[in-house]
This record gives structure tokens, sequence and C-alpha cells, in this order.
């Protein structure tokens, strides 16, 4: 029999339903590959005694007939989400000892359907980073390894790159993410895991860490395109308590995996080849467009004239909201408090200790260009290119249906590497941001190994609440570039 | 320069952050490396253009103006560092 931890979701599903295992013997699989990877980091809480409670109700479920879409699966969550009565760290030390007293909507979902709660994953602190090198709980490890020097230690990109490393490490079955520019689509790339971020609104926010509201959007790490629509449906829908959450029906994404994409326009943005891109990844890009076309797509040139302008926009937008959102972090109502004589002092002494430095770096960004006289300079100016970001799309959406774009400049980098240079870091999200700025739903699916033997990933990006064809194209373009290869530290 | 480190001493006091002496030349120079790469927004023409500050173009929710939750202030304040009954504490304010 194949190892448990080596199927699919929609493998597992259905193994739980036809009783060829137990949804406790499956969760004491994964048990037993998240012990195995710790050397990974992927995890900053392993809940293990609560997984094999939800794990013994599933197993009920499942014998009365009465199983949710997710029922027994064991699923790993970023620590980002509030997850009632379990620590809750975001990654940084100022929620030292946070343990929320209620659920996140997403994950309230999740265990409606019969998931089961492996852990909370590392991830950059309050979700600020592309390396998962900001977590004041360490560095997370990317499971696979490059061929010329397989000691070195790679990231796994991030934010979510607990995540991403323990899908991709199969330490978990599925994971959640939260994408704001590219959190999940960018280290699904870098681990050779499908990685989605849904259309703003498809998902709650509601009882998720805020980074920057207009942006933050949750999203699922998974081995397969297929896996990722069975997440989504579970994770989605209207939520009152999420004004933003959009009242829009959530269809059967699973049944939209046709796997005919005849006729079905992908455009080109050219401002996407950068100058300097990569050749592998410029290769992979065409190769992903081959595959396509001889699926029956057809292939469109399009135009997004201000996409160069999307990261320094970000670099404003973002930090502002989080300068804003991160103002409840001050010493009084819970985690870490640092002593002053002063409440001004006290606050300031516990946002000191509590923030690491790509933390303070953003809120004091954040606080600059929303201070009296650079408010309209800065932050009302990149509002205003935001409007023209989303309205380049709008326009590619009349000759167009998808965009196919490489999802990341490059391969995993040492975690040593762009540590000293914010910027260079940044543009680790060169192909990722646009969407989150303009709302729209994107997937990375792993596509090709480079030359030193890392995962690349090709992304498609879609009109606002059309997932479905997403998931479509997606799963046409994961079936063509039949990736098998797995990682050299997996569980 | 935009950024010196008087002006990362008013944007550190001004959001609440404690940041030592001896880090506020090597922020001012970070933070200024980053302002002056968002400078080329100023490229882009926004005249007429309206700031989007939301992903979607839905209007607010309306609700009713009802209680819908509430009633627990021991849970509301299990997480304070230092709470008093179901109060949070702060240094004194009031002299």
């Amino acid at each position: 029999m194949t190892d448990l931890i080596d199927l699919s979701l929609s493998e597992a599903r259905d193994g739980l339903r036809s009783k060829d295992f137990t949804a406790v013997e499956l969760t004491r699989a994964y048990l037993g590959a998240m012990e195995r990877s710790r050397e990974l980091n992927a995890y900053i809480t392993e809940t293990p005694d609560k997984a094999l409670t939800m794990a013994e109700a599933s197993d009920k479920r499942l014998a009365a007939g009465d199983a949710g879409t997710l029922e027994g699966l064991p699923i790993a969550v970023k620590d980002l989400y509030c997850t009632e009565g379990v620590l809750t760290t975001a990654a940084s030390h100022i929620l030292d000892g946070f343990k929320p007293p209620y659920e996140s909507t997403v994950t309230s979902n999740l265990w409606r359907e019969g998931a089961v709660l492996l852990g909370k994953t590392n991830l950059d602190e309050f979700a600020m980073g592309s390396s998962n090198t900001t977590s004041y709980y360490g560095p997370v490890r990317n499971p696979w390894q490059d061929k010329t020097a397989p000691s070195r230690h790679l990231v796994p990109g991030g934010s979510s790159g607990g995540s991403a490393a323990a899908v991709a490490a199969r330490s978990a079955l599925a994971a959640l993410g939260t994408d704001t520019g590219g959190s999940i689509r960018q280290p699904a790339a870098l681990t050779a895991t499908v990685g989605f971020k849904p259309t703003y609104g498809r998902c709650s926010r509601w009882g998720i860490v805020a980074f920057a509201s207009s942006l933050d959007q949750a999203g699922p790490f998974t081995r397969t395109v297929r896996d990722a629509a069975i997440m989504l449906r579970a994770m989605a829908g209207h939520d009152p308590k999420d004004s933003t959450s959009a009242k829009i029906e959530v269809p059967n994404f699973e049944a939209s995996l046709t796997g005919d994409i005849k006729g079905l326009r992908i455009g080109i943005p050219k401002e996407y080849r950068l100058e300097g891109l990569s050749p592998e990844i410029d290769a992979l890009w065409q190769q992903g467009i081959t595959w396509l076309k001889d699926a029956g797509a057809e292939i469109v040139d399009v135009s997004l004239p201000h996409a160069k302008y999307a990261l320094p926009a970000y670099y404003i937008v973002a930090p502002a909201e989080a300068s804003s959102n991160l103002a409840r972090y001050d010493g009084v109502r819970y985690g870490l408090r640092v002593p002053g004589k002063t409440l001004d002092e006290m606050y300031a002494n516990t946002r000191g200790e509590g923030f690491g430095d790509e933390v303070q770096r953003r809120v004091l960004i954040g606080t600059y260009v929303l201070s009296a006289g650079y408010y309209d300079a800065y932050y009302l100016k990149a509002q205003k290119v935001r409007a023209r970001i989303a309205e380049d799309f709008r326009s590619a959406w009349n000759s167009c249906d998808l965009l196919l774009t490489p999802a990341t400049p490059t391969a995993a980098f040492g975690v040593d590497e762009k540590q000293d240079d914010p910027l260079q870091m940044y543009l680790n999200d060169v192909f990722t941001v646009t969407a989150n700025l303009a709302g729209l739903p994107g997937i990375s699916v792993p596509a090709g190994l480079d030359s030193k033997g890392l995962p690349l990933g090709l992304q498609l990006l879609g009109r606002p609440f059309d997932e479905g064809t997403l998931f479509r194209a997606g799963g046409v373009l994961e079936e063509a570039a039949a990736f098998t290869a797995q990682p050299g530290l997996r569980a | 320069m935009t950024i010196d480190r008087q002006t990362v001493a008013k944007v550190a006091h001004l959001a609440r952050i404690k940041v030592a002496e001896d880090r506020l030349d090597s922020l001012a120079m970070e933070l200024d490396e980053i302002v002056a790469w968002v400078e080329q927004l100023g490229e882009v023409d926004t005249d007429g253009v309206r700031p989007m500050a939301s992903a979607t173009d839905m209007v607010a929710a309306w609700r009713d103006d009802v209680i819908t939750d509430g009633g627990y202030a021991d849970r509301v304040v299990a997480n304070a560092p230092d709470p008093q009954g179901d109060f949070y504490t702060v240094p004194k304010v009031v002299e």
C-alpha cells in the first residue's frame, strides 16, 4: 500500500470514504511526518492531541455517513489565523503567549467540514517578508536542495514559508496561507506546491491577524490543483463579520476541472518580460505558452503599462495599512508588555522590543507616508497608481480570459542571501503583487526544475470571482508539466 | 536625502517605537533608499484619477444596529499582561 502521506488530498478523501484507512491512521501518519521533519522548522506549534481528538470525531462521522467535504483530512494552518485556545503568534515576539478566545471564520469553515488541525505553521513576522527569515521563531528550511550544494540551507519563500514547506515535505496534506503581495504564490513556486490566492472578498478575513486589509486574502497550499479547488470551496463564503467578504455564491470548484481549455484566450503581458530575467525562467514561461497552446488555447499579447509601478505602489499602500493595523499592539490587551514609567514609554518599549527589524521598518515607512505633509505626495499618489494598475487589467480582460506569467523571478535562494538589502528582497514579489493591488485571483503551479534541481512555478491570473477558469487552466498546466520530482528533505 | 536621523526619530515617536540612538543612522539610510525608490511613482500621470482605497467596488454594507456579541469580560481580558478583575491596567496617566 502507498504510504498514506503520499496520497493527494482528493485521494485521501476518497480513501477515507471507502474505508481503506481511518482518519486516526491518516492523522498518525502525518503526526509522525511532522516529527521527522522538525529540522525544517515549518511549525511553530504542533497540536497532536487536538489532531487525534478531531480525527476520532471524524471517524465517528465517517462511520455514521455524516462526513464533511474535508472529513478527517490533516491540515496545517499559518500561524496568522486565530485558533481558539491555541497559541497564535504571527511569528512575532509581541504576541507572546496569545491564545485567542475565538476562532477565525476560515478555520471555523474547515472544522465544520471535518478537517483536522495538525499545528500552526511558521511565517515571516506579521506576514512581512518573502523568505520566512523575519520570523521570531527562526527561519524555515526549504525541503528542496540545490543539487550542486545540498547542505546549503535554502529559504522556502514567504511569508507563508512554513505552510509551503510542510505541504512540500509531506508533513501536512494541505495548509492555509495568506497572500498580501505574493505570500502564497511565491513560496508555492519555490517549494513545488500549488498555491492559490482567491479574489479579494472570496474568503472572510475575520480572525486573521491583519497586515494590509485592502490586500490580504486567505488561500490554500496543496500538492495538486484539484486539492486546491476542494480546499477553497470549504474556506470561502460570505461572512457578516467581514463586510468586505463578497455576497456571492461559492461554486463547486472541483467541477470546473474539465481539462478542456479549447478557445480560452491566454494573455501574455509584455511588461512581465523584465530586463535581466533569468533565461531559465523565460524558457519555462515559453514552455507554459506552448503547453496551453497545444491544449487548444489561443495566445494573445497584452499590455499592462503600469505593471512596473506595482511594487513601489505596494510599498506605500501595504506599510501604510500595516502601520494603522499594528497600532493595536500596545502592551495593554494581549501579548508582550515591556514596562515604562509613563503610558507612552510603555508603548514605545513594548513595540521597540516586540517588533522585529522588518516590521519596524514597514511601520515606520507607513507612519512616514501617512504623516502630515506627506499623505498626498505618497499615500494618495500610490492609491491613484493602484487605480491605474487595476484599469490595466480591466482593459486586458477585453482581449483575454486569463494571464500567464512566471510566478517568481528566481528559484529558492540561500537563507543568508538578500538579507542586507530590503529592496532586493522586495523584488521577489514583482510578478505576484499586481494581483493583490487589483484584487484578482491567481494560482501558482509547479512547472519545472532549474539546472540546480530547484522547482520553478508558473502563475495564472484571472478575472474577479472567476476562480473556476483558473482551476480549469491550472489543471491543464499541471497535467502538461507532469511534475513528479520530490524534495530531498521530505518526511 | 529626504530621511535623516531626526526624521526617523520623529516618525519612531509617532509610531511609538523605541529606536536605539545607534540605529537611527542605519535606519535613516534604509528608509531613505526605500522612499527614493517609491518616488518613481511620480512618473505616472494620475490627473483626474480617483484614488483606489479598496480592492473591490463594493459599497459598505448596512446592518441593524443591534448587539450580537459580548457579555464575557473575563474572556476579553484573559490575554492581558496585567489585568485586575475585568479591567486592563496601564501606568498611571493622571497625577
